[in-house]
C-alpha cells in the first residue's frame, strides 16, 4: 500500500465506527451434523466420510439432536428467544469443497434470535446485541498446491479433504454495534473473548481459533458523526483474539484514508494478514450472490419442546462473567488483582489449584509469579507451562508441612516443569527436603559456632543480630535444606542468648 | 421354462418354497426371457446376471438348510435405475452418471435383498425421472410391449415394460408426479405410489425431494401389496420417513379380491372425469365405475376445485427442488467429467460436464427451477406454488371426510406413439394431469388395469388418505377381481 495511513486518534476524532461480528463455532459433537461420521480434528484426508457427507447421489441428511441441543444452549446463554418451530434451508452455490453444491443452513427461521452478551472493556460494561444463532454444516477444505501463496491463484492442483464437510457449525451474528468510538477494536476483541469463554463454559466446542473451531468475520464501517452508517466491509481470516482487534483497527484506518482521499468504500470481503496486520480485497459483494434459499425438503422442521428448552435453561452452567465475579469475592481480590489474574489466563488454573486443597493466596502466588514468569520466558500459554493445578497444590502442601522452604519449592517446581515427576518425587529424588532432624542440625550449628568464635562471642554478649552470619554458615553446610528460622533459634539457644 | 415368467410373484414364491422349482431356475427363466425380448423392449439398462444368479443360489441354499423363507423369497425383481445398488451401475437414465457404481445400497434395495428377492437388473427411465415416456432417457427409449411403436409411459417405463413383457414379475418404481402409476396404466400393469414417507428415499437419487416416492410395480394387486409390505416402513436414514408400521396392504388386497366392496364409499373426481381425457379412456373408466358399484361400493361425485392448479404448481415445485438436488453433479467426485485437460479452470470443467451430461429436459427444469427460486421471484413462484399445494391438500382432506377413496382415470390418454409428444413439453406434461395432485398432497395412489381402448390398456386410479394405503389396495383388488388382468399380444 502506497498511501500513508492517518493516525488512529485522528481517525476516531473524525469518524464513528460501526462494527459487527459473525462467529462460526464448530460444535464438539461426537458425530457430524447429518451423518454418523466422527468429528475429531485431524485424520488422514477423506477418511472420515460416508455417502451422506460426500453428498453422493441418493444420500439423505438426518439432523444430529446433540447439535440442536448445543445450539439451543448457546442461544439460551446468549439470552436469545428459542424458536418453537423452525426449518433448515438450502443455500445454493457451487464450490468444490461443498459436496452437494448447496449448504444446509438456516435462513429466515433461525433456531435462536434476539439476544445479547455483556462484555467488559476498561471496567465498563458494553451490551452486544445478538441478532441470531443458527445451525449449519461445515464445508470441506481445499488445499491449493503448487502456487507460492497457498491460494488458488497460481496453484497447479487443488486437493479437497471432506473430513470437515458436515461438521456441525453454529453461526452467531451480532447486531450492528455503533457508538464504541475509539474502543471499537477492543470491544470486538472483548466480545470474541467473552463469547469464547461462554462457549467453553457450556462445553459445546473446544473453541480453538488456531485450529479453526472458532472462526470470526469482522464487519467494519465508518461514518461522519450524525451521518448514516457507511458501507461495510467483511474481513475474514481473522484467526486469533489479537487479530480481531488488529483487523478492526486496520480496517478503520484503511477506510478513513479512502474516505479522506474522496473515494468510496466498496462492499466486499477482505482478507486479514497476520504478518502485516493489514487487509486485502477478496471477492466483491457488490453483485450479491443469489443463494436461492429455500426450505430443506429432506429434513423435517425442528420444533423444540418448550419444556425441554426450560430444562436446558435451568441446567445452564454459571456463565463466565458471573462466575468471575463470584470467584473474585471468594478469593478476596481487588478489581485490579482480578484483572491481572484474567490477563494471565489463570482463572481456571487457580480455581483448580484451590479445589485441590490450596489457599487462594498461595495458588495465585504460584500461577501469577513463578509460573507466569516461566510461561512468558518460553512463550507458551500458562495452561501449557508444564505444571498442573494438582502439582502446584501438592507443592504448596509440602511447603505448608514444612518439608520445603520457599527457595527449595522453586527448585522443585523447576523440576516439575521440566517433567521430572511429582513435587514429592522430585523432592525425594534430589534430596531437597528441609533438614528437620534436630540432631544433625545441632551438629551443624555447633560446627558453625566452633568455626566462628568471634561471632559466637558477640552473640553471647547480646549482639543477637550477629546470628545472621552463623545462620548463613549453617544453611551453607546443609545446602539450604534447613529451615532458617529453626536454625536461628537453635544458635541462640546454644549460645544462651535466647 | 418360459412358463415361469408368466407366473405371479405369489405363485413363484409358493413353488420355490415348496421345492417345486428353484430360485435359480426361476431367475434363469427370466434372464432367458430378457435375452429373448429386451433388444426390442429395451426395458433394462443393466442386467446383473451374475448377481441375480448368486442371490438365487443363496435362496436355494437357505431353503435346503431348512430356513424359513419370506413371502417373496426367490422372486425376481427389476429395479428402476433411480435407486443406488452397491457395486451395480446406477445411471438415473443420465449420461452424467454413466459408469458410476455406488458404494452403497439404497434402503429399498437392501430390503429387497433382505426379503430374498432376486434383483435382475436396473430398468430404463426418463433422465432423472423427468418425463412421461422414457424418451428422455439418455440411453434410448423403452418400447411398450403392447405395441412396440408406442411409449411405455414414464418416467418408470422400463419397470412397467419389464412386467408387461414378462421379463420380471415384480419391479420397483419411483413416483414424483405419476412415474409409477402412468406407466402402469399404459402397460396394463399395476403401479402403486405409497404415502409419502411410507417408503424410504435413502438411496433414491433425488429429483424432487418433497414429492419423490419409491413404490411397487407388479402384474397383480396382491403382488404389488406384497412388494409394498417388503420395502415399506420407517427408515431412520430418511428424516421424512414416517415412524409407523405400513398399513396392512396385503390383507387389504386379499379382502378386496373377494370382490365385495359393501360399505365402501368412492368419490369420482369431477374435474378428472369429463373433458380432457380421450373418449376411449373415459368409456373404460365409466364402465369400471359401474363395475365398482356392482361390487357394492357407493359412488358419489366429488369436486376438487384446486386440482386444476396442480400441474402448474408441480412444474414450479419439482423443478425448484431439482435445480438444487442436481447441483451435486459437477464432475468433481463421481460420474462424468468433461474437459479436464489440465488447462481449464474448475468452473469450466463443471460447466462442460453439466453441458454434456444433462439432456434437454433436465436442463429445462434446472433453468425453470433456478429462476423460480431466484431472489425477487421466490414469492411469486415457489412461494405461490406452496400455497396451491396447501389448497390441494385441503381439497383431499375435505373429500376424505365424505368418501373413503377417490377414483379417476390414471392418465388422460392411452400409450401414444413414440415421438408424438417430445417436441411439445406441455403435451408431455399432460400425461401426469391426474396423478400429480396425489404427490402434492402426499397420499397414496394406485393404478390398476380397468379395460382396453382400441386394444391399448387403460388404468383406473384409486387415491386414499395418507397412511391409508390399505384402502386403495382393497378397491384395486376388487376391480381386478371383476376386470381380470390384461394380457398383451405375444412379442
Amino acid at each position: 500500500m502506497t498511501t500513508t495511513l492517518p493516525a488512529y486518534d485522528e481517525v476516531v476524532a473524525r469518524f464513528e465506527p460501526v462494527i459487527g461480528l459473525e462467529t462460526h463455532v464448530e460444535l464438539g459433537t461426537n458425530t457430524k451434523m447429518f451423518c454418523g461420521c466422527p468429528t475429531d480434528f485431524g485424520g488422514e484426508p477423506n477418511t472420515r466420510v460416508c455417502p451422506v457427507c460426500l453428498g453422493l447421489p441418493g444420500s439423505l441428511p438426518v439432523a444430529n439432536k446433540a447439535a440442536i441441543e448445543a445450539t439451543v444452549r448457546i442461544g439460551l446463554a446468549l439470552n436469545c428467544s428459542i424458536a418453537s418451530w423452525c426449518r433448515f434451508a438450502r443455500k445454493n452455490y457451487f464450490y468444490p469443497d461443498m459436496p452437494k453444491n448447496f449448504q444446509i443452513s438456516q435462513y429466515d427461521e433461525p433456531l435462536c434470535v434476539d439476544g445479547y452478551l455483556d462484555v467488559e472493556v476498561n471496567g465498563e460494561t458494553v451490551r452486544i446485541g445478538i441478532e441470531r444463532v443458527h445451525l449449519e454444516e461445515d464445508t470441506g477444505k481445499t488445499l491449493h498446491v503448487g502456487g507460492a501463496t497457498g491460494r488458488i491463484h497460481g496453484a497447479t492442483e487443488s486437493l479437497v479433504d471432506y473430513n470437515r464437510a458436515g461438521i456441525p457449525l453454529v453461526e452467531i451474528v451480532t447486531k450492528p454495534i455503533p457508538g464504541t468510538g475509539a474502543l471499537a477494536p477492543e470491544v470486538a476483541r472483548a466480545y470474541v473473548t467473552e463469547l469464547r469463554d461462554v462457549l467453553r463454559s457450556l462445553g459445546v466446542s473446544d473453541v480453538r481459533m488456531e485450529e479453526g473451531s472458532l472462526r470470526c468475520d469482522v464487519n467494519t464501517s465508518l461514518n461522519l458523526p450524525g451521518a448514516e452508517w457507511g458501507t461495510r466491509t467483511e474481513t475474514k481470516n481473522v484467526n486469533s483474539l489479537r487479530s480481531v482487534e488488529r483487523a478492526v483497527r486496520s480496517e478503520m484506518l484503511r477506510q478513513a484514508s479512502v474516505l479522506d482521499a474522496g473515494g468510496r468504500i466498496t462492499q466486499e470481503t477482505r482478507h486479514f494478514h497476520e504478518e502485516t496486520g493489514d487487509t486485502t480485497p477478496g471477492r466483491s459483494k457488490e453483485t450479491a450472490t443469489d443463494y436461492r434459499y429455500f426450505p430443506e425438503p429432506d429434513l423435517v422442521p425442528v420444533a423444540p419442546d418448550p419444556a425441554w428448552v426450560a430444562e436446558l435453561k435451568a441446567a445452564l452452567p454459571e456463565l463466565p462473567r458471573l462466575h468471575r465475579r463470584r470467584l473474585q469475592q471468594e478469593w478476596g481480590l481487588s478489581d485490579l488483582d482480578m484483572q491481572s489474574v484474567l490477563n494471565a489466563g489463570a482463572v481456571e488454573l487457580i480455581e483448580a489449584t484451590i479445589a485441590a486443597g490450596t489457599t487462594p493466596a498461595a495458588a495465585r502466588k504460584w500461577w501469577l509469579g513463578e509460573l507466569s514468569r516461566r510461561a512468558n520466558e518460553t512463550g507458551v500459554e500458562l495452561a501449557d507451562v508444564g505444571a498442573t493445578p494438582a502439582q502446584v497444590a501438592e507443592l504448596q502442601g509440602l511447603v505448608d508441612a514444612g518439608k520445603l522452604n520457599d527457595k527449595l519449592a522453586r527448585t522443585v517446581l523447576e523440576g516439575v516443569v521440566a517433567g521430572e515427576g511429582s513435587p514429592t518425587e522430585i523432592m525425594t529424588d534430589r534430596g531437597l527436603e528441609v533438614v528437620s532432624d534436630t540432631g544433625a542440625l545441632t551438629a551443624a550449628v555447633d560446627e558453625a559456632i566452633a568455626a566462628n568464635p568471634d561471632i559466637a562471642d558477640k552473640i553471647r554478649s547480646g549482639k543477637v543480630a550477629a546470628a545472621g552470619a552463623l545462620v548463613g554458615a549453617v544453611m551453607k553446610t546443609t545446602r539450604g535444606q534447613a529451615d532458617a528460622k529453626t536454625v536461628r533459634e537453635l544458635i541462640l539457644s546454644r549460645l544462651g542468648a535466647s | 421354462m418360459s412358463d415361469l415368467t408368466r407366473l405371479t410373484a405369489v405363485e413363484i414364491a409358493g413353488l420355490v418354497a415348496g421345492g417345486e422349482t428353484s430360485a435359480v431356475e426361476v431367475t434363469q427363466a427370466h434372464l432367458d426371457r430378457i435375452a429373448a425380448v429386451d433388444d426390442r423392449v429395451r426395458a433394462f439398462l443393466h442386467v446383473d446376471t451374475d448377481g441375480a444368479l448368486a442371490a438365487a443360489r443363496a435362496v436355494d441354499e437357505r431353503r435346503a438348510a431348512g430356513e424359513e423363507l419370506g413371502p417373496l423369497a426367490g422372486v425376481p425383481v427389476a429395479v428402476k435405475d433411480v435407486l443406488t445398488t452397491k457395486g451395480v451401475p446406477t445411471t438415473v437414465g443420465s449420461k452424467i452418471l454413466e459408469g458410476w457404481r455406488p458404494p452403497y445400497d439404497s434402503t429399498i434395495v437392501q430390503r429387497l435383498r433382505d426379503a430374498g428377492t432376486v434383483m435382475l437388473g436396473k430398468t430404463n427411465m426418463d433422465e432423472f425421472a423427468m418425463g412421461s415416456s422414457t424418451e428422455y432417457s439418455a440411453y434410448g427409449a423403452t418400447h411398450n410391449p403392447w405395441d412396440l411403436d408406442r411409449i411405455p409411459g414414464g418416467s418408470g417405463g422400463g419397470s412397467a415394460a419389464a412386467l408387461a413383457a414378462y421379463e420380471a414379475p415384480l419391479a420397483i418404481g419411483s413416483d414424483t408426479g405419476g412415474s409409477i402409476r402412468q406407466p402402469g396404466a399404459v402397460t396394463g400393469t399395476v403401479g402403486a405410489k405409497p404415502t409419502y414417507g411410507g417408503t424410504s428415499r435413502y438411496g433414491l437419487v433425488a429429483f424432487s425431494s418433497s414429492l419423490d416416492t419409491p413404490g411397487p410395480c407388479a402384474r397383480t394387486v396382491l403382488d404389488a401389496a406384497l412388494l409394498h409390505q417388503a420395502i415399506g416402513g420407517h427408515d431412520p436414514r430418511d428424516s421424512t420417513s414416517i415412524p409407523a408400521p405400513v398399513p396392512d396392504v396385503v390383507a387389504a388386497a386379499r379382502l378386496g379380491a373377494t370382490g365385495d366392496l359393501t360399505g365402501v364409499k368412492l368419490g369420482v373426481v369431477t374435474e378428472f372425469s369429463g373433458e380432457g381425457a380421450e373418449p376411449g379412456v373415459l368409456a373404460a373408466f365409466r364402465e369400471s365405475v359401474d363395475t365398482l358399484a356392482k361390487l357394492g361400493a357407493e359412488i358419489v361425485e366429488v369436486s376438487c376445485p384446486h386440482f386444476r392448479y396442480a400441474l402448474p404448481a408441480y412444474y414450479l415445485i419439482a423443478p425448484s427442488e431439482c435445480s438444487s438436488n442436481l447441483a451435486r453433479f459437477d464432475g468433481v467426485r463421481f460420474g462424468l467429467r468433461v474437459g479436464d485437460d489440465g488447462n481449464r479452470s474448475l468452473e469450466e470443467v463443471m460447466q462442460l460436464t453439466r453441458e454434456a451430461g444433462f439432456g434437454p429436459e433436465v436442463k429445462r427444469r434446472i433453468m425453470i427451477g433456478t429462476y423460480a427460486l431466484s431472489s425477487g421471484y421466490y414469492d411469486a413462484y415457489y412461494g405461490q406454488a406452496q400455497k396451491v399445494r396447501t389448497l390441494i391438500t385441503r381439497d383431499f382432506t375435505a373429500a376424505f371426510e365424505r368418501v373413503d377413496a377417490l377414483i379417476s382415470p390414471t392418465t388422460p390418454f392411452v400409450a401414444f406413439p413414440l415421438g408424438a409428444r417430445t417436441s411439445d413439453p406441455y403435451q408431455m406434461y399432460l400425461a401426469d394431469l391426474y396423478t400429480i395432485p396425489t404427490n402434492l398432497y402426499g397420499g397414496p395412489g394406485i393404478s390398476v388395469p380397468c379395460g382396453l381402448s382400441d386394444g391399448l390398456p387403460v388404468g383406473l386410479q384409486v387415491m386414499a388418505p395418507t397412511m391409508a394405503d390399505d384402502r386403495m389396495y382393497r378397491v384395486a383388488a376388487a376391480l381386478e377381481s371383476a376386470v381380470g388382468t390384461l394380457t398383451p399380444p405375444a412379442l
